[in-house]
């Protein structure tokens, strides 16, 4: 059993999984958001957090200093994920009853002055909060090290647990794109969500049905790509950053096949059989031509097949109501909508094809400093 | 019309406003003196960039780790020629390790991998370790010098002071 979660805890299988799961409770979201769901996975995390901790390996990993504030935040990300799924499957089914949901009946509507009701609450919550926070540092030693070293790092050197999702990406990409672009997208498409997104739907209360597509691809970028490569990066990630399962022993010595080539070296050397031309436009034109294609073919797709709620994704997301999101967001906000999504959609895109054809770089020229 | 009281010409009102000045532009000057020489500390615990690694008779074939952790640099050394190696990974500039088992470089952030002459081949690091100047000194010893970098993707590892000939 062990053997076999560490088998498929490795990211090659559990991010597929994660993604399965994912758009399973999706699918499923009506169940996902039910009580019995909560209860079945509580109980069900805790039995197994209960017997994995029985473990040496998994116990050491989990009561790290550093990872425990990682184990609060899926606790709570947890908690706080089925409780919004919960009220908002709750108002969907009010809602398809004919009433109005649960934050805009009469005596929800009703205002309440800030003191005493919010002034109270925020009182009990910085009390227990900093009691919490007293507590925690009686408790745990902080992780501090050695004085700092030039030339010497730890073995695996872990950024903070907030950043291991971003560090897990640089796994990938090259640092100016996992380490400026896409962070910087990210920022900037975090802010630009209230510009692109004009639909007043769900504001001020809890829906899933009536918003599918903003929050499937906004849960999609939160908890697969950004929670999930956190907690590989805290919990998988050993040394040399190589992959160790929740059961497996931190051996520095692990063998890891872990070698991989730039697509214009597949192309020429390997299937043309000939040495890499001089020229680097020529070098690289075939990740060049694939990168151009895959954004200015998909949006074409996207525009014709699913966001104009034709194709059968389409029909989904807004239940075969007429339109599209091109008519209703405007040109200029619909493509950028668009551009952010396929910017997303290259981290798991680049992540499979560095796991199934050892793929390194895309376009690969590092006498300017551009690899994709 | 209300008499005005003059406590104060013409002529002294601008004395006065120089000397505000004056003092205003000397205490800024000042704190601006101090934050640059805060730029400059008494004693800076950084490794000279320059240093003489000894002979080349010293070196066995292989990767030698004597001067990496003061100085930052592998030497390399086979098939007679003698190279020093950066140890900042060039994907984000983690230091890697020299794993004697496996021999290979390894950066513990980011899982790139290098090869004992230097060139990567796994992992996200984008081209091979950069290489120092190399050069004997009129005692015949190495003397090796960080300022001067020699990259393999420009084809500079063939430049005569990427290596020294043993």
């Amino acid at each position: 059993m062990k053997e076999l979660i560490n088998i498929i805890a490795d990211p090659i299988y559990s991010f597929s999984i994660v993604i399965a799961l994912f758009l399973l409770s999706i699918k499923y979201i009506k169940f996902v958001g039910s009580k019995k769901f909560f209860w079945i996975a509580l109980g069900g995390s805790a039995i197994f957090t209960v017997w994995a901790a029985q473990d040496k390996n998994f116990w050491a990993i989990i009561t790290w200093p550093d990872n425990i504030p990682i184990s609060i935040l899926l606790i709570s990300m947890g908690w706080l994920t089925w409780y919004a799924i919960y009220k908002g499957v709750n108002n969907d089914a009010r809602t398809e009853k004919g009433e109005p949901p649960l934050e805009g009946t009469p005596e929800n509507r009703e205002k309440v002055w800030a003191w005493p009701n919010l002034v109270y609450t925020e009182m009990f919550t910085i009390i227990i909060g900093t009691a919490f926070l007293v507590v925690w540092s009686i408790l745990f030693k902080a992780p501090l090290e050695e004085p700092a070293n030039p030339t010497w790092a730890p073995n695996p050197a872990k950024a903070p647990w907030y950043f291991l999702g971003l560090q897990e990406m640089l796994v990938y990409f090259d640092p100016w794109m996992a380490g400026v672009l896409l962070p910087g997208l990210i920022i900037v498409g975090l802010i630009a969500i209230p510009y692109i997104d004009m639909n007043p739907k769900g504001n001020g209360y809890y829906t899933f049905s009536e918003r599918k597509f903003a929050i499937s691809s906004f849960m999609f970028g939160w908890l697969v790509l950004w929670i999930f490569l956190i907690i590989i990066g805290t919990f998988l990630r050993g040394p040399n950053w190589s992959y160790y399962g929740p059961f497996e022993y931190w051996d520095a010595h692990k063998v890891v096949a872990a070698n991989n080539i730039n697509l214009s070296e597949i192309l020429w050397i390997k299937w043309l059989g000939m040495p890499l031309p001089k020229n680097i436009l020529l070098r690289e034109f075939l990740g060049l031509a694939l990168t151009l294609i895959y954004f200015a073919v998909a949006p074409y797709y996207l525009t014709k097949k699913v966001f104009n709620f034709k194709g059968k994704l389409g029909k989904w997301i807004n239940g075969g109501q007429l339109g599209g999101y091109l008519k209703s967001m405007g040109y200029i906000r619909y493509s950028i909508m668009v551009m952010l999504m396929l910017t997303m959609m290259t981290m798991p895109i680049k992540m499979y094809l560095r796991w199934f054809i050892n793929l390194k770089y895309l376009v690969f020229m590092p006498e300017f400093e551009f690899n994709i | 019309m209300a008499t005005t009281r003059q406590t104060i010409n013409r002529r002294e009102f601008f004395s006065y406003l120089s000397v505000g000045w004056i003092t205003f532009a000397a205490a800024t000057g000042g704190m601006l003196s101090l934050i640059f020489r805060f730029l400059y500390p008494n004693v800076v615990f950084e490794p000279a960039m320059d240093f003489i690694a000894g002979r080349p008779d010293d070196f066995n074939d292989g990767v030698d780790e004597r001067w990496k952790d003061v100085f930052g640099v592998w030497i390399y050394r086979n098939e007679g020629k003698l190279v020093a190696l950066s140890n900042i990974c060039t994907h984000l500039g983690c230091v890697p390790t020299w794993l004697p088992a496996e021999r290979k470089y390894k950066c513990p952030c980011h899982g790139s991998g290098y090869y004992a002459n230097g060139i990567n081949f796994e992992g996200p690091a984008p081209r091979p370790l950069e290489r120092y100047k190399v050069g004997l000194d009129a005692q015949g010893r190495i003397v090796v010098d960080k300022t001067k970098i020699y990259r393999y993707e420009k084809g500079e590892w063939t430049h005569p002071d990427a290596y020294i000939n043993v």
